[in-house]
């Protein structure tokens, strides 16, 4: 602690305590005090800061277009009351529902397509946890034997399960198709990209087929089984070989869990492709559904959503609004503030702290 | 002999008898039926532990604490149940303390170890087998005879059988004991001290019986039998026979004795007792705080699993198709999976109470506690002392003191005794240049320089040179050269100097020396005094010691003309009731009036024996001395048998001086609201003018008195009529004189009364007291149905006790030994520096961990409290909000740097306006910072925060898709996907912005260390995360955090949601700052602001700049930033000066302790302090 010091006569005195800035406790220090004073220009800095962007960024929310079409089919009059109804998992038929709808505005920009379910817990922890992302990551001995956290869809009938696990295996299978029906009575299918809907390094890194980049799906994923509610095997989830397997971006986007019950999920992206014409024009639209999904068992819902996106992502006028309301709320307090700094000023000037 | 032949029998062991027999040299007796004691070896141990032992007993006591023992539990349940969090989460951070607390022992135990083994394996010399051998201190045993040579500490408690001197004494100091330095003359009974030499010794013949081993120092009662030519010769065994382990053997060339008590039963390791744990306010609070969490915890712990089944009762919810459970969860049996549900939402929010809350208020009170020992203003240059904290557990109880007790003598006074007058036969005298002067006579008064002393005066200064116990040392002795107490200890003449373990007996016999009486030395029972040249040679037959009880000592002694005369010298209460003749009267009045003076005094008288007395005096004393049962009992009624019928010579007055500002310091606690309360043994009247002098006592103030009480009923009626007073006059102050006695009456039944009469008083003063009844006005007063915290202070042995009692108790490192300073909790070298022990430090430590104590606690309600909120989103399925990694770091890594350094180095007020306004410590008493109020407020704003965190997150992010950039930063026109893990994140990375700008906000003094343990948190977070992010890690089960931060960070809108949730949080709680200073501004704002504008204040950026000179790393990265930012370079000389000021303050209020804030603080550009070069030099 003290090392030897040396006084002006030389004298050196063991134990007298250094005379350092650091163990004398007066190290060089800011000392704010947080008055009126100080606090004032912060707040009304905030206050005018927060409100302009506060308004920009409602402004920009409400530019943003969304859709949303409710499919599930449980009013009698729906289109897909039907399918909803005669539900099945060992029906080989799929049942397929259309829904019309109308556009009133065009779309200008790239449109985003996604379904949203309702009531769904992929939060659940018993779900949140029941899937082997080392399976996933195409480790062939966790294809072959995967993680007990699985259970109970790590194996079926005495084989494995790939992919394993109740998110894999309750995977979102319903077909969205969209046609636009021309003034003219002409139906014309609107091209839908499936790819580039999940994270880049997801679809690039985390998720990867077994045995590597080999061109036969089919005899990497040998002896396994696919999930029970699957129709096909994880190899036959699309054409395209960089879009099949585990690296299918429907699949990898299904995986990613949703924080809330209520979530919706990109389906697709229509891009635009002319500058001259509008992605999705005003005009009548067929919304055409392989219903496979069911969600009447657990007071399900689900829909289908289009939307255009700004600079800062989707629809959401809570943030613009926050802002402006923090932004008023400083300016506000801001005013009291300079009331009570010039009516308390006097008086703080003078403490008298020794009458008590 | 009953106990003899059981022993034989081997009916009881023989460790229990009540006796021990030593053997010297272990020659047993030849005739066959010994069965030898059993002893201890002479090893010496003060460690806890062994290799061996090290891991299950560190463990067992680290468990020990209920908090380690709690969260051992939680890990227990989480290994054992399927759990939410991995048992890493709480594995972890217990591993942590308990490994660096086991360390932290470890290390201390294997610091004792090599003690010990020095010790045990210190050479000495024994004699065996007829000559001398050198061995290891731990070899020695019971019955050896050990030879001790000068300066040689004793390796065992022995018995003295010899030394090189005829008479068989030597000399010892027990400074390593009891601290006293004064020599101490111990004696070997007549029959060995002729053993000089090995070969006499192994000749020896003896036998010692003694008490069995106690902790006393200063008792011991044995006998030695010693068979000399067939026969055996008896003789008593006392304190003055035995040499203690550790005491140094002085002035005597080398001692032979024989070991009685070995090792761990020497009275030294006896002594060796762990000090009764204090706890703090502080702690008490936090305990209760802990509980409250903890019933928190429960509760929400209850209220998930409640409504998890109430969920569960709807198939749809319980296992819908997407999600079905195992086999082993259909078939478990329902009570235990519910109290596993239980246990496991237990163990999901079981960081509502932190651990490393113990953690961090364990370093920093020990890490705190260095700035007390470092502090320049409380080392005292003269006795190059520093203030010393034996435990570290208290600092904050510094800043809580309500009651202040303090012990007069060597407290207030320094304890430097300087004779001033005498009153002998009725006439009183004044020392003047070596001269005694009659009252009314002037110095320079022809008959009094010439007059010869008459008889009575004569006999007086004898007696007073007489009657004493010091020792004298001819050499100067080497232990004590460069001690600076040497000069003030001993009297140095001639090569002469006085010891005396009493400085009133110093101070007497020096007088007595200037004025012409010298005692010039003892060799054998020859007592010399060297009368006005005419050597005189008394022979000292008894010395009837001095004890607190009776208040007097005395010598028995044998006049060069044969006479025997006893002296004795005495309390005046304990003397005048004895004394049949003299001038009684006379010498009472003058002893009151000496004592009003401050003067302590002293009665000598006298009493002739004729032989036939003296006959009978011998026997009595003779027999009390041998007696092996009630020895002490025996010798007081000896006592009380011998000193009476006494002739009053007269009375002595010695000067104490005070302490260098006593009364500013008294004046500043009085102030800061600290009631003073004077607790001395000294008489009433002495006291009062200590009192006086000190500013204790007003001269305005009215003194009541309940003094002399003989009765209950009359010590109530006084009681009554002093409240009635108090009551009358309520204008005034008043202050209360108690005495010994009265108070004893007063509080064996009227307890309440006298509290109440005490409470009105703003000074009481308690004179004529006891240690021990010290101790009980202490305990009075702490459990008082307020329970103030109280504090006493004092240097002496007679202290100890009330230090002991007190919440603080605080040692002087004064003359009279270091008892008070090794059972004190903090040792300080001057009253004085008391003021700044409680203003400063303790204002800043009770500051410091209030505000750490609350901070925790909040820290981890906006913690776990959105977790408990996400179970309402997850179907109570216990899904946990954060990744386990942030789970775990958050209290180790994240948040726990910036509140260590906050708790270290705030100062909310600067440490010179604190001395200068003792009033800002009202601002803290009674545990204001951690009153229920602000705990709520604390708690409250804990659960606001996170429901902002939760809720804010959740409507910004909507559907997981609402607040997903298009990515644009990154890559253009994406959309993507938020899941829950995401949606943690945001959360977290809120909260720990929130939490860590939080206490910026508390934050009132930042150095550079501020800045850098603030910013740097948040950096190393958002560093760690990328990190951990980034991988693909190997050993983990589950990818859930792979790129989530990134992803996170490279949406705008969430960054304008961080930006928004923050500032949501914080700028209500700075508004609410900002409205109570301005509205109901305390006084400690009120002179914050005060001195902001007259200190020289650093800027923010200035302050970063700041580095401390000799921080090497640190310094080159100032230099650095001043390359870089040009800024720096200006505030380089702002470091300067703001530096400077702060010395400004320390030192110069030190000096003058301004008693009122009116009068203007000086201005700052004094320049003609010295400025030494510790601050910044680039």
């Amino acid at each position: 602690m003290a090392s030897s010091y040396k006084d002006e006569d030389g004298h050196i005195s063991v134990k007298k305590p250094e005379n350092t800035a650091f163990k004398q406790q007066r190290l060089p220090a800011w000392q704010p005090v947080l008055t009126a004073g100080t606090v004032l220009p912060a707040f009304f800095i905030i206050g005018l800061i927060f409100i302009p962007i506060g308004i920009g960024l409602y402004v920009t929310s409400n530019n943003i277009k969304e859709f949303e079409i409710d499919y599930t089919g449980l009013d009698p009059s729906s289109p897909c009351f039907n399918c909803s109804q005669n539900f099945s998992w060992n029906s080989t038929k799929p049942c397929t529902c259309s829904i019309p709808f109308y556009l009133e505005q065009p779309y200008e920009s790239n449109v985003f397509m996604y379904y949203g379910l309702s009531n769904f817990y992929q939060n659940h922890r018993r779900y949140v946890k029941s899937r082997d992302d080392s399976q996933l990551n195409g480790n062939e001995e966790s294809l072959r034997k995967p993680s007990k956290e699985c259970e109970p869809y790590a194996r079926h009938d005495n084989r494995p399960i790939a992919p394993c696990g109740a998110i894999a295996n309750s995977m979102f299978n319903d077909t969205l198709e969209l046609f636009y029906s021309d003034p003219n009575g002409t139906k014309t299918q609107i091209p839908l990209t499936a790819t580039g809907i999940a994270w880049w390094t997801d679809k690039h890194v985390k998720f990867r087929n077994p045995g590597g980049n080999n061109d036969n799906l089919t005899a990497a994923f040998q002896g396994t089984t696919k999930p029970i509610n699957w129709r096909r095997p994880a190899y036959e989830l699309d054409s395209d070989p960089e879009n099949n397997g585990f690296i299918n971006e429907d699949f990898i986007v299904w995986m990613r869990t949703a924080a809330l019950p209520t979530f919706r999920k990109l389906y697709r992206i229509i891009q635009r492709r002319n500058t001259m014409v509008p992605t999705l024009p005003r005009g009548n639209y067929t919304l055409e559904v392989v219903y496979n999904y069911p969600v009447r068992s657990f007071d399900g819902r689900k829909r289908m959503i289009f939307s255009t996106i700004s600079w800062m992502g989707g629809k959401n006028p809570f943030l613009g609004i926050a802002y402006i309301t923090v932004g008023s709320v400083c300016f506000l307090l801001g005013v009291i503030l300079l009331f009570i700094h010039h009516k308390y000023d006097n008086r703080n000037n003078n403490p008298d702290i020794s009458s008590n | 002999m009953l106990r003899w032949i059981r022993q034989q029998l081997g009916f009881d062991p023989p460790h229990q008898s009540d006796t021990r027999t030593v053997y010297v040299a272990n020659r047993f007796p030849q005739h066959g039926h010994y069965i030898p004691q059993r002893f201890a070896d002479n090893r010496i141990i003060s460690s806890k532990y062994t290799v061996w032992n090290f891991v299950p007993k560190n463990l067992f006591e680290q468990f020990r604490r209920i908090a380690n023992f709690y969260f051992l539990i939680i890990f227990l349940v989480q290994l054992m149940i399927d759990t939410p969090t991995s048992p890493i989460t709480s594995g972890l951070p217990l591993f942590f303390v308990i490994t660096v607390t086991a360390i932290k022992q470890g290390y201390e135990d294997w610091l004792r170890h090599k003690a010990d083994n020095e010790v045990n394996g210190a050479p000495v010399f024994v004699v065996r087998s007829g000559s001398l051998v050198k061995t290891k201190s731990k070899n020695i045993r019971v019955g050896d005879i050990v030879r001790v040579a000068k300066d040689e500490t004793f390796p065992a408690d022995l018995v003295l059988l010899s030394s090189d001197r005829a008479d068989g004494t030597c000399h010892i100091t027990t400074a390593s004991l009891d601290g006293e330095t004064n020599l101490k003359t111990h004696f070997s009974v007549p029959e060995t001290s002729v053993c000089q030499s090995v070969s006499q010794l192994e000749a020896l013949q003896a036998v010692v019986e003694c008490q069995q081993p106690e902790a006393d120092l200063y008792r011991f009662v044995g006998r030695i039998t010693v068979t000399q030519h067939g026969e055996e010769i008896v003789r008593p065994l006392g304190p003055e026979n035995l040499l203690l382990r550790g005491a140094r053997l002085k002035n005597t060339k080398e001692i032979f004795g024989v070991a009685v008590y070995t090792g761990m039963e020497s009275k030294m390791a006896l002594n060796y007792k762990c000090k009764s744990q204090k706890r703090s306010a502080v702690e008490k609070s936090m305990n209760t705080f802990l509980i409250i969490y903890l019933v928190i915890l429960l509760f929400e712990a209850i209220l998930s699993t409640i409504l998890k089944y109430a969920w569960q009762a709807e198939e749809k919810w319980d296992e819908p198709f997407y999600n079905q459970k195992t086999e082993q969860e259909k078939n478990s049996s329902p009570i235990l999976k519910f109290i596993s549900d239980f246990l496991a939402f237990l163990v999901l929010y079981n960081f509502i109470i932190p651990i490393s809350l113990y953690v961090t208020v364990e370093m920093q009170k020990f890490l705190g506690s260095f700035f007390i020992g470092w502090d320049l203003d409380l080392y005292h240059e003269e006795s190059d002392q520093k203030a010393q904290v034996n435990t570290s557990d208290l600092n904050e109880e510094l800043g809580q003191v309500e009651y202040v007790f303090t012990d007069k003598t060597g407290t207030l006074t320094e304890n430097e005794m300087q004779f001033r007058e005498c009153s002998i036969n009725g006439i009183k005298y004044r020392e003047v240049n070596g001269k005694l002067i009659p009252e009314g006579m002037t110095e320079d008064s022809p008959d009094s320089s010439t007059a010869h002393l008459m008889g009575e005066e004569l006999l007086f200064l004898k007696a007073v040179s007489l009657c004493h116990t010091v020792q004298i040392s001819y050499d100067q002795p080497d232990c004590l050269v460069g001690d600076p107490f040497s000069h003030a200890n001993g009297f140095s003449s001639n090569n002469m100097e006085y010891y005396a373990s009493s400085p009133d007996e110093k101070a007497l016999v020096e007088a007595t020396k200037r004025i012409g009486v010298a005692f010039t030395g003892t060799s054998g029972d020859i007592v010399e005094i060297k009368s006005f040249g005419k050597f005189e040679k008394y022979k000292l037959l008894h010395v009837l010691e001095f004890d607190p009880n009776r208040r007097r000592m005395s010598v028995i002694l044998q006049t060069p003309s044969g006479g025997k005369v006893l002296f004795t010298k005495g309390a005046e209460s304990a003397i005048l009731p004895f004394a049949t003749s003299g001038e009684i009267e006379k010498t009472r009045l003058h002893v009151d009036e000496f004592a009003l003076k401050g003067l302590r005094t002293l009665v000598v008288a006298c009493r002739h024996f004729t032989p036939e007395e003296y006959i009978d005096v011998d026997k009595r004393l003779t027999a009390a001395r041998t007696a092996l049962q009630q020895r002490e009992e025996k010798l007081q009624e000896a006592f009380s048998y011998i000193e009476r019928d006494l002739q009053l010579l007269g009375a002595t007055g010695v000067e104490d001086k005070l302490q260098d500002k006593v009364q500013e310091t008294i004046e500043a606690l009085r102030l800061a609201g600290i009631k003073v309360w004077v607790l001395t043994g000294d008489k009433h009247e002495t006291a009062i003018s200590v009192s006086l002098s000190c500013g204790h006592f007003h001269r305005t103030m009215n003194i009541l008195e309940l003094l002399q009480q003989r009765s209950d009923n009359e010590c109530a009626e006084q009681l009554r009529r002093l409240a009635r007073r108090i009551k009358e006059d309520h204008v005034i102050q008043h202050g209360l004189v108690v005495d010994g006695a009265s108070l004893s009456l007063a509080l064996r039944e009227h307890e309440k009364l006298f509290m109440e009469v005490c409470k009105n008083c703003s000074a009481v003063l308690c004179c004529r007291m006891a240690p021990l009844q010290k101790a009980k006005v202490v305990r009075l007063l702490k459990t008082s149905p307020e329970k103030p915290i109280t504090l006493a202070i004092g240097d002496g042995a007679n202290d100890v006790s009330m230090i002991q009692e007190a919440h603080v108790g605080i040692g002087i490192m004064g003359k009279e030994g270091r008892q008070a300073v090794r059972n004190s909790d903090y040792a300080i070298a001057r009253f004085k520096f008391l003021a700044k022990l409680l203003l400063v430090h303790g204002h800043f430590y009770y500051i410091r961990i209030a505000t750490l104590v609350q901070y925790f606690f909040y820290k981890n309600v906006c913690f776990i409290t959105p977790q408990f909120l996400y179970q309402f989103f997850c179907l109570f399925s216990q899904q946990t909000l954060y990744d386990s990694v942030y789970l775990t770091l958050y209290n180790i890594c994240f948040t726990s740097l910036p509140i260590l350094v906050y708790s270290l180095f705030e100062q909310l007020v600067h440490p010179h306006v604190l001395q200068s306004k003792p009033a800002l410590y009202r601002d803290i008493s009674k545990n204001s910072l951690l009153s229920f109020g602000t705990f709520l407020y604390w708690t409250l704003l804990g659960f606001c925060h996170a429901f902002i965190f939760f809720f804010g997150s959740y409507i910004l992010m909507g559907e997981d898709t609402t607040l997903m950039g298009n990515g644009q930063i990154l890559r253009a026109n994406r959309q993507l996907m938020f899941g829950n893990w995401t949606f943690g994140t945001l959360v977290f990375t809120v909260m720990v912005i929130t939490v860590t700008l939080k206490l910026a906000l508390e934050t009132h003094f930042w150095t550079w260390m501020n800045h850098f343990v603030t910013w740097g948190s948040i950096a190393f977070y958002f560093i760690f995360s990328l990190f951990y992010g980034g991988i693909i890690w190997p050993f983990l089960h589950t990818q859930d955090m792979y790129f989530v931060f990134v992803q996170l960070l490279s949406s705008g809108s969430a960054w304008f949601a961080i930006i928004i949730i923050v500032i949501t949080c914080l700028f209500p709680d700075a508004m609410k700052k900002v409205m109570y200073r301005h509205l109901k501004p305390t006084s400690t704002q009120k002179s914050q602001s005060l001195s902001a504008s007259q200190t020289q204040a650093l800027s923010c950026v200035e302050s970063l700049c700041c580095y401390q000179h000799g921080q090497s790393g640190c310094s080159r990265l100032a230099h650095l930033l001043e390359q870089m930012t040009v800024q720096c370079k200006a505030s380089v000389n702002n470091c300067h000066a703001s530096s400077r000021s702060n010395r400004w303050g320390g030192r110069q209020q030190q000096e003058t302790i301004i008693m009122s804030s009116d009068e203007p603080l000086p201005s700052l550009g004094v320049k003609s302090m010295d400025y030494s070069s510790d601050c910044y030099s680039p």
